[in-house]
């Protein structure tokens, strides 16, 4: 398996070039660029982009798995994680979390056998005004209840 | 006192563009910006005594100060959006209301510190406010705000809470693994790509268009004379009303509470608060009536303001339970880099772990206590004495709750 970028994230590569004086400080953005290209960081992936800024794969796997958001093996369609911090427990996420982890047939950390749903708990999302905060892919959904959650799965299945 | 130097657009509805910011004000501070020196603009910061907004509170204008003479050579100024220590979501409203009022004080801030390249990082988990942010960029660079004086770029992060520690920023920024750094015993400015920098919180630097458009006496008729202007305070935990409200500086705690806060949930009685982002010391609820929202008074009461983002627990919350919730996080969080920090905070979580299951003795609570102290002051950054005071403050205000879960 060969990886590389789509044209349109080559030529946003060569913009960014622009944006910094070092080639190694455009580390993240290429990696969220792979990973929203591909849904995760393959090796070869990183072996790829570690010949585009000048560097070891090493290097790249060491700072890419320094930061939680980077995966590593695909996940499934939807991500939903589970804010698990002060706020967020005192607004009853634990609860919220069992209901997940009930509706869904699985554990946190697992992917449901249809490859739909991965269910994570996350520290702190920086949503504690509206806590118990759940983040679906890339939006933040506040003060969720079960009967939320309940209508944004039926709608995520559909 | 409620206040509207930051959070005057909040409100209005499409404020986020630049038409709408505009027709309100924004880029209002411009024409005066401009018709003073860049050393004129950071003298009015000084003068404003405007401290930093992103937990410490050190003097921005002093820091701006440090920044060595003029050459050739670049600058950066590199504003913190990483808003990650729980109980604070602050930032984010500025990001989401008003993301011009950040550009204003980007624009002016660069001026008076000759910086033509600027970078914002944003933490990884703010996906939305990253891109209203961008949005807000192009519209700036379209309007010709950006592009002639100043470049921006927002560079996002990736899930690493330690990353808002500033040196592990810059480490971030330049593509490493977000480290803290060894700091120097004297004053010097921060450094990325090898050149100096100035880094400052979103907040901060929103603050600065105030300053600028209307003096700095201006915004010293708020606040407190150490703990000059205003500051974006959060609620959040067991409180009916929950949110980012704007307050002068000296403002009752209780007040805030009661008034705007409309009191704990459901009426049940206050247990404690924690003031300014969880690796602030804990203060029993019987205290709160004599704190006033502002460094000195915080501090006097063994605790800190650090970011403003007040968590509040009613009666029924078990405070070991709430310390074991920070220390997992903490013990998540360590970057790796010092073993009292990687070490102490894995063991003080698997300890009070034991204790919550009730197989915990007398002891086990003091042995908390000494690891706190053999974390505290040996490490590269404040993280680890950060978790460590944290832990010492919940334990010292409700020793009764920890020693009654141990049997022996
Ligand atoms: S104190 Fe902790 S977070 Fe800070 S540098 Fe050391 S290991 Fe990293």
């Amino acid at each position: 398996m060969s990886f590389s970028l789509t044209p349109e994230n080559e030529t946003k590569f060569e913009h960014l070039r622009t944006r910094y004086p070092s080639l190694r400080a455009l580390m993240l953005p290429v990696l969220w660029m792979v990973q929203e290209q591909e849904g995760w960081v393959s090796s070869e992936a990183m072996e790829y982009l570690a010949q585009k800024l000048s560097i070891t794969p090493t290097e790249v796997y060491s700072v890419a798995s320094f930061y939680t958001m980077f995966h590593f093996k695909p996940i499934g369609t939807h991500h939903i994680q589970v804010c698990k911090t002060l706020s967020c427990m005192l607004g009853g996420s634990e609860s919220i979390l069992a209901y997940l982890e009930k509706t869904l047939g699985i554990t946190c950390g697992q992917t449901t056998p249809d490859g739909r749903f991965t269910l994570t708990q996350v520290e702190c999302l920086g949503a504690c005004g509206g806590a118990p905060c759940v983040c679906i892919d890339t939006t933040y959904y506040e003060s969720v209840s079960e009967a939320t959650l309940s209508a944004l799965l039926e709608e995520l299945r559909s | 006192m409620r206040c509207s130097l930051i959070s005057r657009l909040f409100s209005i509805p499409g404020a986020h563009t630049l038409d709408i910011a505009k027709a309100n004000g924004r880029y209002g501070s411009l024409p005066r910006l401009f018709s003073l020196t860049p050393e004129a603009v950071t003298e009015e910061v000084v003068k404003s005594g405007l401290r930093g907004k992103g937990g410490g509170g050190s003097p921005t204008g002093e820091k701006w100060l440090l920044m060595p003479p003029l050459d050739d050579k670049p600058r950066y100024l590199v504003v913190n959006a990483d808003e990650s220590e729980p109980g604070t979501f602050k930032d984010r409203q500025i990001l989401e209301y008003d993301p011009h009022l950040l550009i204003e004080g980007m624009i002016a801030s660069a001026y008076a510190l000759h910086v033509k390249h600027a970078y914002v990082y944003i933490r990884g988990e703010y996906h939305f406010w990253a891109a209203r942010f961008e949005t807000a960029l192009k519209e700036a660079y379209g309007a010709g705000l950006l592009g002639k004086r100043l470049d921006i770029t927002l560079h996002r992060g990736a899930g690493a809470y330690i990353c808002g520690e500033k040196t592990a920023l810059l480490e971030s920024l330049e593509g490493k693994r977000g480290h803290p750094r060894l700091k120097p015993h004297t004053k010097e400015p921060e450094w990325l790509f090898g050149h100096p920098a100035v880094v400052n919180n979103v907040e901060t630097i929103a603050s600065v268009p105030y300053i600028i458009e209307h003096g700095f006496e201006a915004y010293r008729a708020f606040g407190t004379p150490q703990s000059p202007g205003t500051m974006l305070f959060g609620l959040s935990g067991h409180v009916t009303n929950p949110g980012i409200y704007e307050l002068a500086f000296g403002t009752s705690m209780q007040w805030f509470l009661d008034e705007i806060g409309g009191g704990v949930k459901e009426g049940k009685a206050l247990k404690a608060i924690v003031p300014g982002g969880s690796s602030c010391s804990i203060l029993k609820g019987q205290h709160i009536p004599n704190v006033t929202l502002d460094y000195e008074s915080l501090k006097c009461s063994n605790s800190t303001l650090g970011t403003g983002g007040m968590i509040i627990m009613d009666e029924t919350v078990s405070i070991p339970k709430a310390m074991k919730n920070l220390l997992e996080f903490y013990h998540h969080e360590s970057c790796g880099q010092c073993t009292p920090c990687r070490e102490g905070t894995g063991w003080m979580d698997r300890i009070l772990a034991k204790v919550l299951n009730g197989r915990g003795k007398r002891s086990d609570i003091d042995l908390l206590l000494e690891i706190s102290m053999t974390m505290n002051g040996k490490t590269i950054c404040v993280f680890a004495p950060a978790v460590a005071d944290m832990a010492v403050s919940y334990i010292h205000a409700f020793p009764e709750e920890f020693y009654a879960l141990c049997p022996s």
